[in-house]
Formats: structure tokens, C-alpha cells, sequence
């Protein structure tokens, strides 16, 4: 970056062996840059390869370097396999349902919350504030045992032949795997410091005009607010995706298991290594095509969030 | 923690009475506080539920002798917490934990960092690199898991390409069932795929390193390191705070490798306490004693990261 300035500076004797030793260097640079890559992807593209051959062919491919070459007997069937192993395929339906919901819920709660903190006078506001910021603090394995006893006491209303009724515990359902984790301390925080620093002119101007409350934040806040959903929307989308200990933990029933519980179907006592790479293929392909897709906005907004973290 | 109600307000609000738009303004602002109640309550009503209410349950339950499925709940004193200190399993799972982070904190933080200066600098192809050196954080914990798990078999990947690399010098072990290298093995892993995101947040930090304070540098004619040692590293100080305290208490919470790879063994030792309180939460279905590992848990996090905001603070 500086070498540049700093050759040009220098008397032209000095300059060959400098464009020499900053050629070499380059060349290191990359070496080292293209080794760590290897480092960083040799498994994945050995899972992926894997996913295509027959289990004898994968441990024969991996004393050489065909581990990682999609040579040999190559074909789809781990994938169907799969599909015939386990229900996977609403193993998938349930993961799209659970974290879809969580998070297009979890933007409009959050971000309505964040909107009154941060455009809206009312009594306690500071106290709000105070408390939800102070549950950044607390990691969730804190308290996921208690919320376990706690989710099971829960009452939850029910109607039988049109006469409501309530029932009680909420283990083995979609809404235990996806209520609890709406409403976010963090995405209010993101939401609420993005929101602070739209001018509040824009809402005095359309009070003036007549709108209501609801109206401000629906057509002149959340439209200005795009980065701060995008940044929200990916930070809630792979926690939900990739859950594990807690549907472990709350879901019994195979019908109602996301993605990650169930790839413990594959791992009986006769594992199916084959199938389990395909598996785990198709359940990370969806998660890495969204990220190769908004790759910008995804490191954009991790990085905020170590920023204002 | 209360909601705010509209009758609340009118407190503050009759303080204007002389004002000659007095009943305007106080319904408006009563209008304000109703709305602001009814756009914050949803979240507020969620969190009071689903995270204070078990938080506080944490510290009750712990003191009791509560079971997951049974009706009656009786107070038991410091029970609970006599029994987990008279536990070796539980000591183990707290040295196994603290063995962790003492060796993945710093070594993961550093290698991030490393990882965050190569890609801050702009030649041909550092997006391409930062993409690549990313993807793991995007796969999940629970498939990396299962497939390292694969790689570390006795004739796995993993033995083969050290062969293979070293001219079979290195003979391989049996990784996850060999007592001292099961844990080694799980934090390689575990610094693999969790590197890369701590990669973003100190590039987040570089890039906040105003340019002018590097071409000062310059013209004083510092070198490399002394660049490095007199610009970055305290033009980093804020984002060390909170890379130390993340990676920290994410080590402290390991479980998923754990409950996939190892099951807590080979010989307990690679059990946790995480691990810990949901083998004997869930699968024991002891909620209060699982609650009290999990208050020790909490304030092993609670001083870890007070500990280090005190270490790291500004010194002035």
C-alpha cells in the first residue's frame, strides 16, 4: 500500500532492488493468502465432493488427493438417499416456517420498539432503555434451562368446536421454537442507533401534515431505515437457521424438528457418510447462497455490529 | 420495567396549564404516550417473558429442588450448590471449560487479527480472500462439527494430509478418542470456524484508523512494526474490548462440538459445563440443579467480562 511512495522516493539506484524485493514480496503475499484460503476451504469442498460418491469411494478417495476431486463414481444419490433415510424434506419446510417467521416478526417488533425509544416522548422511556440494553450482557445458556421449566408452565388459548379453552406447556410446538426469540435486545439496540441518526425534522414535517404516530414510522422512518433491516434481517436469519440446543431441547416430536437437530438421523449406529455430507450440503447451500448473494451487506453489517457492540 | 399509561402523563402535562393551547397539547402528548406504550409494549412484553422472567427463575430455581416434570417445587437452601461443589465432574467440566478459553481466546483473537491486516490491504483478489476466509462462519457449528468429526477418524482426512504433508513423519492419532488430543482437536476446529468473524470485526476497526495518522507516519519514517505498534494497535483499543468479550464468552458457552463430537469423553475430558447443566437439565431433567451450573456459569461471564473491560479500559 505505502511501498509505492516510498520507491518513488528513493534515488533510481536503489529503486531496481526495491521493485525486486517488492515483486518477491508480492509473491509471498499471495502464497500466503492462497494457503490459508486452501486451509479455510478444504473441508468444505471435501464435504461437497463426498456428497456425490458412494461410501466405499470416499474412504478409498482418502489417502490422495481425489478426496477433494469429483472423480470416480460420481452421481445423486446420497441426495435421494436422504430424502428416503429421513423426512428431510420437512426438516426443511420447518426451518424455513421457524425462521421466517422469526424473522419478519422480529423486524416489525423490534423495530417499532426501537422507533418509540427513539422518536416518541413517554414516561420511562430511560428505564426501557436501560433494561433492554443491560440483557446484552447475558448469554442465552444462562437461563435456556429455566426457560425450558418455565416454557412448559406456559398457557397458551385453544379453540375446540368454536369454545375457547386454554392449554398448558408449550414443548413440541412451532411457536416455542420461534416466539422467544422475536423480540431482540440487540436488534432494538441496531435498529435504535440507526434511527437516531435520521434528522427528526422529517417527522415534525409530517405531524405537521397530519400523520399519526403509526403513520411516521410506517412510510417516512422504516423506508429511510434500509441498511438497518438488511443488517437486522441477516443477524437474526443465521442464529434461527442454524439453532440447535434449544429444539433440542423442546422438541420431541420429528415432525416439528428444524434442519440442525435432525441431521442426528444420520449418525445411528450405521452411519451413512455419503448421506450425511449430502445432508449437510443442501442445509448449508442455503445459508451460503444468501450470504455469496448480500455478501457485502452481510460483512457490513457484522461489522457494525462489532462497531456499536 | 412498566408499560407506560396514558394517565401517567397528565402529571407533567398540567405543568402547562397556562398555557393558552393547554388542552390541545395535553391531548396530543396523551396521544404520544399511548402510542409510544402501544409500539415498544409487544417487545417489552416478549423480553419480560422470555428473558427476565427466566433469569430470575435462574436464581430461584437454583434454590430449590424443581424437576422438570413434577408438581411440587420445595425451597432446599444452598443444597443444590453443596452438591455441585462436591462434584468432580462438575470441577472437571469447569477446568475443561476454563482450558478452553485460556487457549482459544487469545489464539483465535490473534490469528483474526492477522487475517484482518492481510485483507485490509487493497491488491487484486482481497475480496476473493475475505469472502473464502468467511464462509465457515456462515456454515453452521453443527455441520462443521460432523464433519471434522469425519476428518479426525483415525485413517481420516485429517491423519492422511498430515502424512502426506510431513513425508510420514507425523503418524496421526486417534483424535476424539484419545484423552489429551480430544480437546486440542475441538479448538482447532472451533478456531477454524469462528476466525473468520472476528476477521470483519477488527477490519471494522482498521478502517476507522483515519489515513492521515499512517502518512504521518510515514513522513517521520516509521517502519512496518513501528507503524503497527504506535498507530493500529491503539487506534484498536475499542474493538479489542469487545473481540476479547465476545470470543470469551462464546468459548465459555462451548457445547454444540462438544454434545456432537464427543459426548463429553473420551474419560470426561472434554465435558463442559454448558454440556454439563443440559446433560443433567435436560436429559435428567433436574431443572434446579442445572440451574444452579448455570448461575456459576453466569458469573464466570459476569467476571471474565468485567475483568477484561477493567484490563482494557482507557488509561488515562
Amino acid at each position: 500500500m505505502t511501498t509505492i511512495a516510498q520507491t518513488t522516493a528513493q534515488p533510481p539506484a536503489h529503486s531496481q532492488t526495491r521493485n525486486q524485493s517488492t515483486g518477491a514480496r508480492t509473491a509471498g503475499g499471495y502464497l500466503v493468502r492462497i494457503l490459508l484460503a486452501l486451509f479455510f476451504a478444504f473441508p468444505l469442498v471435501f464435504m461437497f465432493v463426498s456428497s456425490l460418491k458412494p461410501d466405499q469411494q470416499i474412504f478409498k478417495d482418502l489417502s490422495s488427493l481425489k478426496a477433494f476431486l469429483p472423480v470416480g463414481d460420481i452421481s445423486l444419490d446420497n441426495y435421494t438417499g436422504v430424502f428416503q433415510t429421513a423426512p428431510a424434506a420437512r426438516f426443511l419446510i420447518n426451518s424455513v416456517l421457524i425462521t421466517g417467521a422469526t424473522v419478519l416478526l422480529g423486524l416489525l417488533v423490534n423495530s417499532m420498539a426501537a422507533f418509540a425509544l427513539s422518536r416518541m416522548h413517554w414516561r420511562g422511556k430511560t428505564i426501557v432503555l436501560a433494561a433492554i440494553i443491560a440483557t446484552l450482557v447475558v448469554p442465552f445458556e444462562t437461563f435456556a434451562l429455566p426457560l425450558v421449566w418455565w416454557v412448559n408452565k406456559l398457557p397458551w388459548l385453544v379453540v375446540q368446536d368454536f369454545v375457547p379453552l386454554y392449554s398448558v406447556g408449550w414443548l413440541d410446538t412451532y411457536r416455542v421454537q420461534i416466539i422467544p426469540f422475536i423480540a431482540n435486545a440487540f436488534s432494538i439496540y441496531l435498529y435504535y442507533s440507526y434511527f437516531q441518526s435520521i434528522p427528526k425534522d422529517l417527522d415534525e414535517a409530517a405531524r405537521v401534515d397530519g400523520a399519526g404516530w403509526f403513520r411516521i414510522y410506517r412510510s417516512v422512518i422504516m423506508p429511510l431505515a434500509g441498511p438497518a433491516t438488511a443488517t437486522v434481517a441477516i443477524l437474526t436469519f443465521l442464529p434461527a437457521w442454524n439453532s440447535y440446543l434449544w429444539p433440542l431441547m423442546v422438541v420431541q416430536t420429528e415432525n416439528l424438528r428444524p434442519v440442525m437437530v435432525g441431521i442426528s438421523y444420520f449418525q445411528q449406529l450405521n452411519v451413512l457418510w455419503g448421506q450425511i455430507m449430502a445432508y449437510s450440503t443442501l442445509i448449508t447451500i442455503p445459508v451460503l447462497a444468501f450470504f455469496l448473494v448480500f455478501q457485502r451487506a452481510f460483512v457490513s453489517s457484522i461489522a457494525s455490529a462489532g462497531v456499536k457492540g | 420495567m412498566s408499560v407506560t399509561t396514558p394517565g401517567q402523563t397528565t402529571k407533567r402535562t398540567t405543568t402547562r396549564a397556562a398555557d393558552a393551547h393547554a388542552p390541545t397539547l395535553k391531548k396530543t402528548e396523551r396521544r404520544e404516550a399511548l402510542a409510544g406504550a402501544l409500539m415498544v409494549s409487544p417487545s417489552v412484553i416478549l423480553l419480560i417473558v422470555f428473558f427476565f422472567i427466566p433469569v430470575g427463575l435462574a436464581f430461584l430455581l437454583a434454590f430449590t429442588n424443581a424437576r422438570l416434570i413434577s408438581p411440587t417445587i420445595s425451597f432446599t437452601g444452598l443444597d443444590n450448590f453443596t452438591r455441585l461443589f462436591e462434584d468432580p465432574l462438575f470441577w472437571r467440566s469447569l477446568r475443561n471449560t476454563l482450558y478452553f478459553a485460556v487457549v482459544v481466546v487469545p489464539l483465535q483473537s490473534g490469528f483474526a487479527l492477522l487475517l484482518a491486516l492481510l485483507v485490509n490491504q487493497r491488491i487484486r483478489g482481497t475480496n476473493f480472500f475475505r469472502t473464502l476466509y468467511f464462509v465457515p462462519v456462515v456454515t453452521s457449528i453443527v455441520v462443521v462439527s460432523i464433519l471434522w468429526k469425519f476428518m479426525y477418524q483415525p485413517d481420516g482426512l485429517v491423519n492422511n494430509l498430515l502424512q502426506s504433508v510431513s513425508f510420514n513423519l507425523i503418524q496421526g492419532t486417534d483424535w476424539l478418542n484419545n484423552p489429551g488430543a480430544a480437546m486440542p482437536a475441538i479448538m482447532f476446529m472451533s478456531i477454524w470456524q469462528a476466525v473468520g468473524f472476528h476477521m470483519i470485526i477488527w477490519l471494522s476497526g482498521l478502517q476507522t484508523i483515519a489515513p492521515e495518522l499512517y502518512e504521518a507516519a510515514d513522513i517521520d519514517g516509521a517502519g512496518r512494526w513501528e507503524k503497527f505498534r504506535y498507530v493500529t494497535w491503539p487506534g484498536l483499543r475499542n474493538t479489542r474490548t469487545f473481540i476479547l468479550v465476545t470470543i470469551t464468552i462464546a468459548a465459555l458457552s462451548l457445547f454444540a462440538q462438544i454434545n456432537i463430537m464427543t459426548n463429553g469423553g473420551p474419560l470426561d475430558a472434554t465435558t463442559t459445563v454448558v454440556f454439563q447443566a443440559v446433560r443433567i437439565g435436560y436429559q435428567q431433567q433436574q431443572t434446579a440443579y442445572a440451574s444452579a451450573i448455570s448461575l456459576v456459569f453466569f458469573l464466570l461471564v459476569l467476571t471474565v467480562s468485567l475483568v477484561q473491560r477493567y484490563l482494557t479500559r482507557e488509561k488515562d
